[in-house]
């Protein structure tokens, strides 16, 4: 090779770095660029919304796995007590369990949740070792002799364990309701608490807005905004004008003294967390409002994995995207506006579901709130929450993967209101059911009702000794 | 004359100042410094769980159970809308001390209930130590084993404490328990042990 050659091709080499230096330079820095290209693989199903967010986990460049931990702790360490967690931290710290956490680490959430790694991602997002619960329970056939012989794949089969809630179908929650018909006898569902707690809401802007019925002339917009009649209407009509809350109360601000910012046309999600802290709090917990929570855009239809609308493709997902502003609608927020977005086969079979005939049926005869099955009453269930240490109150749960990953997890917050135990738990577990929205009988059985009647007759036959 | 008496008062007051500084030294001295054995602290430990779960299983279970019928008692204390077990409020007890004593590393140790015939199996014996000090408190009636053990690389101060069916209710729910490996209990029966672990180097 000529000395002019390899010139030439230092010349290229030289250049092609700085090119591709800049590239990523351009990758890393640049504001609203996808980082996507520096990950190591793809982000499971929970976390793919965040990959233009690395820094919501790697917080910190030189940490290792308790940086990470942290991470985790902070979005999910709320899932880790509510609800109850049979596998508590604490529990695994006892120094008794020392010779325990050298099989399986179970102080560190990545022992079974690594991120990165389509290649070992199980359903669910799981990465954990997969006889991770044998390391504790090998002797379970011991204590449940209808346990004998199970293989460890089977201990998370849909109706059985859940590791985080264990506690949920525990064998005595089946056993008493082993023998329940598939239509429960009064089917209803919990009535929401706000306005009968208000006074417990200690962030509720109490002496501004009392609670009291406003009417038309109340309203406190300033004029030029009170053109639009619809808008004003829309506003008396609703529990907002009902319960006091005027106009100012989510178009402006209070500072300290209590003085009032100027008029803003166009309020965000701030105003709504004012009165509804919690709830979004929680919607920024789910799939929804992921994005928010690390200050990234709000979702886009277009950034989901299952199938969407192609006309919502670009819609922003904030309160007001299912709640409309103004009117705040609940049923349509609890149907329209999921279908609005939502074209899987699950959602578009909904209106030819029986549950969509009682959703119907109770907009038509103007029945009691709690006889229709929309989509929110099971995937933004209505909850006895924990909102604080002291108070506890049923409220729509807006963080709707709370009743995914696994599906079991809205038996009990959903499907026991209306229906039987076996029933809820076969139908969650048929893949086929779930798809046509539930308008048929399951085809599938699980055998946990069954183990829990074995046992449960062993115990009957030793007492009755 | 005077002069000396105003200098009296200079040499009183100074010494009060010291004696005074010198004492809160000392005070505080005492104060950090580890003057208390890991076996003194156990005990004590000891002593305000044992207390602690007398009361509430008097003042509170017992009371609203048992005497004014107003409530009942059970393990699935959320879906019955119940008392938690007395078992159960000091194992949450124990969970809370966990993740605070995570969080102050100076102020270290666990507890945790035990029994050679648990419920839950995963409450019983598991280390060397948790099966002799177990066995020990149920062979010495009144007695307490103590000793030391090395668990992941940490040696710990290891104290048993006998966990006594105290009244009729706690022998009778034990017994009648489907998980029980054990249903003749009788009160005054050494039912589990109480294990208190203070991490002494390491």
């Amino acid at each position: 090779m000529t000395k002019k050659n390899t010139l030439k091709l230092w010349t290229i080499w030289v250049l092609a770095s700085i090119l591709l230096v800049l590239i990523f330079a351009y990758q890393l820095l640049g504001n609203g660029v996808s980082k996507a290209i520096f990950m190591p693989g793809d982000l499971s199903m929970g976390h793919h919304q965040l990959e233009d967010a690395c820094e919501s986990c790697h917080t910190d460049a030189f940490g290792g796995g308790e940086v990470l931990q942290e991470a985790c702790i902070n979005c999910h360490g709320d899932q880790r007590i509510k609800p109850f967690d049979s596998h508590p931290r604490s529990k695994f710290k006892d120094p008794r369990n020392a010779s325990r956490l050298e099989k399986i680490n179970a102080l560190m959430c990545t022992s079974c949740h690594v991120e990165h790694k389509p290649e070992i991602t199980q359903k669910d997002g799981l990465t954990q070792p997969i006889d991770v619960c044998f390391h504790c329970h090998a002797d379970i056939g011991e204590e449940r002799p209808s346990h004998v012989g199970m293989e460890f794949t089977t201990c998370k089969n849909s109706g059985c364990h859940n590791f985080h809630n264990n506690r949920a179908l525990y064998t005595d929650f089946l056993v008493k309701h082993m023998d329940a018909p598939m239509h429960m006898p009064n089917p209803h569902l919990p009535e929401t608490e706000f306005v009968s707690v208000l006074e417990e809401i200690l962030e509720y802007p109490h002496d501004s807005y009392p609670v009291q019925t406003l009417q038309s002339n109340d309203a406190d917009a300033p004029e030029v905004s009170n053109k639009d009649e619809s808008i004003h209407r829309d506003w008396l009509e609703t529990a907002h004008a009902n319960a006091g809350v005027n106009c100012s109360a989510c178009h402006q601000t209070r500072n300290e003294e209590n003085e009032l910012s100027t008029w803003n046309d166009h309020p965000g999600m701030e105003s709504c967390q004012t009165c509804h802290g919690t709830e979004v709090e929680r919607f920024k917990l789910g799939k929804h409002g992921m994005r928010l929570a690390v200050g990234l855009s709000p979702m886009m239809p277009k950034d989901a994995k299952l199938p969407m609308n192609k006309n919502a493709a670009h819609e922003e997902l904030t309160c007001t995207s299912c709640h409309g502003a103004h009117r705040f609608d609940t049923t349509v927020a609890a149907v329209e506006s999921c279908l609005e977005c939502h074209a899987d086969e699950h959602s578009l079979a909904y209106k030819d579901s029986p549950h969509f005939s009682l959703w119907q049926q109770q907009i038509v005869t103007n029945g009691s709130s709690d006889s229709g099955v929309s989509c929110a009453s099971c995937h933004m269930p209505r909850v006895e929450y924990d909102v604080n240490d002291w108070l506890t109150r049923v409220m729509v749960d807006h963080n709707q993967s709370a009743s995914l990953s696994p599906n079991s997890k809205m038996i009990r917050s959903s499907c026991i209101h209306c229906h039987g135990l076996g029933f809820s738990i076969g139908a969650l577990a048929d893949q086929e059911l779930i798809e046509n929205n539930f308008n048929g009988k399951p085809s599938v059985h699980v055998e946990s009702i069954d183990l829990a009647r074995k046992d449960n007759e062993k115990y009957l036959q030793k007492m009755n000794k | 004359m005077k002069y000396k008496l105003k200098n009296s008062w200079i040499i009183l007051s100074f010494t009060f100042i010291t004696v005074l500084v010198a004492g809160i030294a000392w005070a505080s001295d005492v104060g950090d410094n580890p003057s208390i054995t890991p076996r003194t602290m156990a005990d004590a430990l000891h002593m305000v769980m044992d207390s602690d779960r007398a009361v509430y299983t008097k003042k509170i279970v017992n009371r609203l159970v048992k005497k004014e019928k107003v409530i009942k008692a059970s393990e699935h204390f959320e879906d019955e809308k119940a008392l938690v077990l007395p078992a159960q409020m000091f194992r949450f007890g124990a969970e809370m001390v966990a993740e605070k004593a995570e969080k102050n590393p100076d102020i270290n140790f666990s507890y945790s209930l035990q029994s050679l015939w648990p419920i839950n199996k995963q409450n019983a014996p598991a280390t060397d130590a948790e099966k002799e000090g177990l066995k020990f408190v149920v062979d010495n009636k009144g007695q307490n084993y103590y000793t030391t053990e090395e668990l992941g690389g940490i040696t710990y101060f290891t104290a048993v404490y006998a966990d006594v069916a105290v009244a009729p209710v706690c022998a009778s729910c034990h017994n009648d328990h489907k998980d029980t490996p054990k249903s003749d209990f009788k009160v005054g029966d050494v039912m589990g042990g109480v294990v208190i672990r203070i991490p002494i180097s390491g």
